[in-house]
Formats: C-alpha cells, sequence, structure tokens
C-alpha cells in the first residue's frame, strides 16, 4: 500500500508535491551547491528527503511548465531552490533572476510501461543548475543500478534505454546524457550559462499541490521563491500543445519557443542562422516564413525555405523535426526519436498557413 | 647572507612552482580503455592555457566532442597519425565544437561526421594548423556540410589544412572577422574554400581542386551579419574543379556550377591577384549578383569594389553548368571568358554610366584574357536589350590595395 502510494507520488511528483509534510532532518547543503568543485554524488547536496522516490527537501519546490522540452518522451520532475529569503525576481519575457545560491533540478525517468506510468520507474539522471558567485554552473548526475543515489559525470554518456510506448509498442531509444559542454550548447544567452524553462508565460499554469489546485505562480510567491509577480492576469502565458481551445498558431509558436528558441534568437548559439523561433519575434522572415536556409547543409533535405506556407513537407523545419540523423535533425541535442505530436503540431500549422 | 638564503629559497620555490604548474600544463589523453570518454573529459577539465595532447592512433566517436577552455592547445600527432573517426556517431550535430577563445587545434584529423567537421561558434583567436577533415567515400550528398567551420569569430587561422569531401563547404568561414586561410588543400568538396558575410579576410596560397567551385566569397541576406567587405584572394591555385555539384538543393552552394574557380556574390572591396585559374569547364572567374528573391532591406546583392589583377588564366568555359550554361552561355558563346561580370548595377543610372569609382569593377590583366560584361540590368531596363560587352579595357584602371590582415595569435598587434 505505501509503496503503491509511493510510486504515485513518485510518477505525479511534479504536479502533486507540497513540500512541507516531508521536510527532513537535514536542510539543503547550502555549502556543497556554492563549492567551487561539484560534489561527486547528488546526495551531498541534500536536494531531496528521499531521491530515489524524488520527493524534495524542505524548501525545495516542485515545479512543472506549460510547454516541455522534447527529450525522447523522459518524463521529468523539476524542482527549484533559492537560498533562505532570497526569492527570484519576476521579470515579463526572460527567465526570472535567480541569487546567487539557487539551483534548479531536473531528473529525467522512464516507466517501463508507458501505459503503468507510475510503475517501475528509472531514474536516468539529474541535472543540476547552480547558480555561483561566478555565474550559473551546470552539472549532471546519473542514477546508480541500485537507484540509490546519482554520481556525478561530466563527460556524458550513452545509454540504452528500453520502455514500451503509451500506445504498446515496444522502443529502444539511445539516450544521451549530455557532456558538461553539451549543457552549454543550449544554455546559453549571450555567451553566459542560463535557465531556460522558468519564464512566466511557461509558469503560468494550474497545478495540485498537496492534493489541491493552486496557480504555480501563486504558490512561487506565496512559498518565498518569486518576488514581484503581478497579479495572475497580467502574467503572460504560452497554451499548452494539447490545448485544443488555442489557437493553432499560439500553440505552435509555444512549441517552437520552448524547443527552438533557446539557441534560435539573437542572444543564442544558433544566431548565425538568422532563425529567430521566440514566441514574440515579430518578423515573419526570421521565424522561418519563406526564409532561406544559411548553413543548413543536408540539414535543407533539398527544400528551399524553412517555412514553406501551406506546405509542411516542403519545409526544411518540418524536414529536421522528422528526422533523427545526427547531421539534420534539430534540435541537435537532447533527442534520439521524433516528437510524433510535436511534429503533429508543426504541420498542420504550416500546412493551414497563408 | 640571510638575504641569500630568502633569495635562494623564492628561488627554488618558483623553479618548483614553475615546473608543478608546466605538469599540469600539459596532459596526454589516454588511448586505453574509453577514448571518447578519456577525450572529453581533458577537454573538460583542462585548465586555460594548457595542452592536450591526443596519441598516434585511430579512434571511433560516437558523440560530439566540445571545448569550453580558453587557450587550450589541442595537438595530435599528425594530420594522417591521429585519427577520430565519427562514422559512429549517434549525437551531435559536429565532430569536435569548439566555444572558447584562443583556442589552438593542431596535427589530427576529423573523419565521416554525418554533420560538420570541426566547428568554433563566437570565439576570438581560433587556430587550424595541419587539420584534415575528410569524408572516406569521396563526393556524397549523405556527407555532413562544413569540413572546417569557424562562424561568429574573430582572429581566424587556417594554416595547412586538408579537407575532402564537404557537401557544402570545406574550408568555410562565416559571419567573422579578421581571417587567415593559407597553405591550405580543399578537394572533392562542392566549394572548396567560402567566406561568407565576413570581413578582412586573407585567402593564400591554397590549392582548390577537383571541388564543384574552387573559391567563393559570398554575401547572403536575413543574417546577424552581412555586408561582407575587404577580402584578398591570391597566391591560391584554383585548378580542375571538375565535380559534380552534390549539396543539397535549398543551399546556395547547390547552385554553384560545376568547374568555377572563384565565384564572388555580393561583398565589396575585394581584391584579386596572383592566382592560377585553370581547367575549370564553366568559368575560371566570375562576379554576380545574389540570385534569389530576398526579404532584407538591409541586403545589397551587388558585388562592388572588386579588382582583379595579375592572375593566370588557363583553358576554362568549354562544358559550362548551371546558370553559365543557361544564362551566360547563349550570350557569350563558347568558351566561356575567363573573367564574367553579370553586370547588375544598382539603378538606371549605372546600368547606363558604370557605377560609381568606389564601386566600379577593376581589372588589369594580361592582353589576352577575356572577359565578359553580361549587362543584365541594361538588358532588362531596355526594351530591344543590351548587348554583352567585351572589351576589358572599360574596365581598366587601378585601386588602392587592401591591407594585409595580421592575427594576435601570429604575434601582431
Amino acid at each position: 500500500m505505501w509503496a503503491f502510494l509511493l510510486n504515485c507520488i513518485r510518477y505525479t511528483t511534479v504536479i502533486l508535491l507540497g513540500t512541507a509534510t516531508i521536510a527532513s532532518a537535514q536542510p539543503v547543503n547550502d555549502a556543497a551547491l556554492m563549492g567551487s568543485r561539484p560534489a561527486k554524488m547528488l546526495s551531498e547536496y541534500g536536494l531531496f528527503a528521499d531521491a530515489p522516490n524524488q520527493l524534495p527537501n524542505d524548501r525545495v519546490i516542485a515545479y512543472d511548465l506549460q510547454v516541455p522540452l522534447f527529450t525522447d518522451y523522459a518524463e521529468k520532475y523539476r524542482f527549484a531552490y533559492v537560498p533562505d529569503g532570497q526569492p527570484a525576481t519576476y521579470d515579463v519575457t526572460e527567465v526570472f533572476t535567480f541569487p546567487v545560491g539557487s539551483v534548479l533540478v531536473k531528473t529525467f525517468a522512464y516507466p517501463a510501461d508507458f501505459q503503468l506510468p507510475d510503475e517501475n520507474i528509472r531514474l536516468i539522471e539529474t541535472r543540476l543548475l547552480i547558480h555561483q558567485e561566478a555565474g550559473w554552473n551546470a552539472w549532471t548526475y546519473i542514477w546508480n543500478d541500485e537507484q540509490t543515489d546519482a554520481v556525478l559525470k561530466v563527460a556524458g554518456k550513452v545509454l540504452p534505454v528500453d520502455f514500451v510506448d503509451a500506445s504498446g509498442q515496444a522502443q529502444s531509444i539511445t539516450y544521451v546524457v549530455p557532456n558538461k559542454n553539451q549543457c552549454k550548447g543550449c544554455h546559453t544567452f549571450d555567451k553566459a550559462v542560463t535557465p531556460i524553462g522558468p519564464k512566466a508565460r511557461n509558469l503560468n499554469k494550474t497545478i495540485r499541490y498537496q492534493g489541491e489546485e493552486k496557480e504555480q505562480m501563486v504558490h512561487w510567491s506565496d512559498t518565498g521563491l518569486l518576488v514581484g509577480a503581478p497579479d495572475l492576469n497580467e502574467v503572460p502565458r504560452v497554451p499548452a500543445s494539447d490545448d485544443m481551445t488555442a489557437p493553432l498558431e499560439d500553440r505552435a509558436r509555444a512549441y517552437l519557443d520552448i524547443n527552438c528558441a533557446h539557441c534560435h534568437r539573437r542572444e543564442g548559439p544558433g544566431s548565425t542562422s538568422g532563425l529567430f523561433l521566440t514566441y514574440h519575434e515579430p518578423n515573419p522572415t526570421a521565424w522561418g516564413y519563406e526564409k532561406r536556409p544559411v548553413a543548413a547543409g543536408r540539414g535543407s533535405g533539398g527544400l528551399d525555405y524553412d517555412i514553406q506556407p501551406g506546405d509542411a513537407a516542403a519545409s526544411i523545419i518540418h524536414f529536421r523535426m522528422a528526422s533523427t540523423d545526427p547531421g539534420i535533425m534539430m534540435p541537435e541535442v537532447g533527442r534520439s526519436s521524433v516528437h510524433t505530436e510535436g511534429l503533429a503540431l508543426i504541420r498542420d500549422w504550416i500546412n493551414q498557413m497563408k | 647572507m640571510r638575504t641569500y638564503r630568502v633569495t635562494l629559497s623564492w628561488f627554488v620555490a618558483s623553479c618548483l612552482l614553475s615546473l608543478t604548474a608546466w605538469a599540469q600544463a600539459v596532459v596526454d589523453v589516454s588511448a586505453e580503455g574509453d577514448f571518447q570518454e578519456n577525450l572529453q573529459e581533458a577537454l573538460i577539465l583542462a585548465e586555460p592555457g594548457s595542452t592536450i595532447r591526443l596519441p598516434a592512433g585511430r579512434f571511433e566517436l560516437q558523440t560530439a566532442l566540445s571545448l569550453d577552455v580558453p587557450r587550450v592547445k589541442l595537438v595530435g600527432a599528425g594530420m594522417n597519425e591521429t585519427v577520430l573517426s565519427f562514422a559512429g556517431q549517434v549525437a551531435g550535430s559536429e565532430g569536435l565544437l569548439v566555444t572558447s577563445d584562443g583556442v589552438w587545434l593542431e596535427g589530427f584529423a576529423v573523419e565521416d561526421t554525418p554533420g560538420d567537421g570541426i566547428k568554433a561558434k563566437g570565439v576570438d583567436q581560433i587556430s587550424f594548423k595541419d587539420i584534415r577533415v575528410e569524408w572516406m567515400r569521396g563526393p556524397n550528398a549523405e556527407n555532413g556540410a562544413y569540413g572546417l567551420y569557424p562562424v561568429e569569430s574573430t582572429n581566424v587561422l587556417i594554416d595547412g589544412a586538408l579537407v575532402k569531401g564537404a557537401s557544402d563547404a570545406g574550408i568555410y568561414v562565416g559571419q567573422s572577422q579578421h581571417i587567415i586561410v593559407r597553405n591550405s588543400r580543399a578537394e572533392y568538396n562542392v566549394a572548396g574554400i567560402e567566406i561568407e558575410n565576413s570581413y578582412y579576410a586573407d585567402v593564400f596560397d591554397n590549392v582548390a581542386t577537383h571541388n564543384t567551385g574552387g573559391i567563393l566569397v559570398f554575401d547572403l541576406p536575413n543574417l546577424p551579419q552581412m555586408g561582407g567587405h575587404s577580402v584578398r584572394v591570391f597566391n591560391n591555385r584554383s585548378i580542375n574543379n571538375d565535380v559534380a555539384n552534390f549539396a543539397p538543393e535549398g543551399n546556395i552552394v547547390a547552385t554553384v556550377p560545376k568547374g568555377t574557380g572563384l565565384l564572388i556574390m555580393a561583398n565589396h572591396d575585394i581584391e584579386v591577384f596572383g592566382n592560377e585559374f585553370a581547367d575549370n569547364e564553366s568559368v575560371n572567374v566570375l562576379l554576380a549578383a545574389y540570385p534569389r528573391e530576398y526579404n532584407d532591406a538591409n541586403y545589397n546583392p551587388l558585388p562592388r569594389g572588386i579588382f582583379v589583377h595579375g592572375n593566370t588564366y588557363g583553358r576554362a568555359g568549354w562544358q559550362p553548368d548551371k546558370a553559365v550554361a543557361e544564362l551566360i552561355a547563349p550570350a557569350t558563346d563558347l568558351p566561356i571568358p575567363d573573367i564574367v561580370w553579370d553586370g547588375a548595377v544598382d539603378g538606371i543610372w549605372a546600368a547606363f554610366f558604370g557605377p560609381d569609382e568606389q564601386d566600379r569593377i577593376v581589372i588589369n590583366e594580361a592582353d589576352d584574357t577575356t572577359f565578359a560584361n553580361l549587362q543584365f540590368v541594361k538588358d532588362m531596363i531596355l526594351p530591344w536589350g543590351a548587348s554583352v560587352l567585351t572589351d576589358i579595357s572599360d574596365h581598366a584602371g587601378s585601386r588602392e590595395p587592401l591591407k594585409a590582415v595580421s592575427l594576435p595569435q601570429e604575434g601582431a598587434n
């Protein structure tokens, strides 16, 4: 019974957990977070009350995103922590300003069978973005076979992962744990390492804490994680990809925003392409409308435009999202399989475009 | 006596310190065990200013390598002795990515990457010395796009490289400033050497042969850095470029005709001298406007202020391809003249009276050099069209020579 309950909680950590009731004896190890060298074991940071079950420590707040980055269908458990009395500062368009001493935590996991998502969950890796005096630092920890703790890995790792997908098909993927530099491949803004996810428009959603529906933005303010947030109706929001009540264009642009725009923006690693996919990019050529490729190589697929209005099959964005060839695919890291649902969303959007 | 002892101990201490520093500053990557992990860990844990030595041997890599520590020297045992093969690569869009300043790469090879060979993005002082990038099966549309690929960088040195088989450009420098490409060889690529949307480049003492196009100087619209200028192409041999274009459609290089010696598209203030152009079956030298539609008010599609002098021209233009066959050959007949300018100019005035002095195409070549100005714009304006001009003396004159590029990693200021 307890095991079952824990499993339920584990699966839905992101949307279920309140933290106050699961406080452990030891607080988060701020000294370890601020150390000049990363801890060898994940457990040394004290971020979890029960790490194998992904139950966070006191003052470590589970959170969720309106539109997540696609990473080979991995389940993701996200947590944020700020030093006591030092909340992050609200920003209307960019990532919130987190104080030195903050950490963002993301664990990647696969259930053996997505039809039974709360059973036999295998934790793969836990990534930390730690805000130190010199800037944000990215580290990743790979879970041991016993699933008791995770060990620091700077050089990355290729791991075979098998699971049964939601439709009952057996899947085998080559999961790539990024090396430390590859973290920077996406997490770069004006050449500095930066978080990507915690933006107002992507956090503004309802979420269940301790069985209770709550606005996540309100929860962040209530728990001292965030200051400066305006009234909820003034906080921007992107629609979830499957929210059929939202305009198709908004859903597609929101999907590209979170999956592509960390690189494909003027301040990002993909600036050289001239393709800018941030949610608010106003220039149609810049977001791909009849924009020609620059250095795509065989990523062009023999096609003329990033987006050929009305014809997804003739659009390079669609071609590269549909590929798993490292010399073609986009995003270039973070996946080894095709996101069928995301691809369908972009296909529908381009096909109805005038 | 006391002073002496203090001095001596200081001396000993500083010797020891510098020895220790020196010992730490060179890391030998072990060929034993998991080479990928050994090397990637060395690249991540390197101290700024240190040297990482690669062993001789052939090594299979599964994912992209990356270097983000400043002033690291990554040195192999030679471009044929230390081979990093990416034939089995499953992740990453290049073989090696450099994102830190002052990096020096020397004496190793990168083979068979599904994407680009070696990319350096947004860095200052990047040097490639005696590096080979090659796709072993030869020209193939499935090869990666670029061999050596510095982009959005400053102070770029490419010296002694050998690049073969790139499905876009073997040596490609994009959106960069202060560039030297020299003593290098580019073969069996679509474009041998390409300088794109860049400022202040010296391309010299290179051999570009058996590519589709030997040397390209391009400027494209809708990019963060545009208005390419101040490029010198000199003392190169661009000969026998005889490989059919195998670039995927959509890319601008897919339009390059088979057998092009030098193609200058858009850009201003380009100097071309002392080169040998020969045995290029479409054309030896082509000066052309960006040929496609574009939507960018800040972009100038024309080549302006080009100065071509003192080059030698061998056989060319006997069997033109693509636009040279479709647009130029009907106007000039075969063989295609040595130097062809499309005559695209900015407005009616320039079409009839020539461009302003600073934008003129100036040519000083030996008397037997053949030339054509296709007068494309005038041809469009006049209902009865405009004939091709072949008098090279229309372009006589001189231009102030462009300044040589010097790079801080070579001791310049």
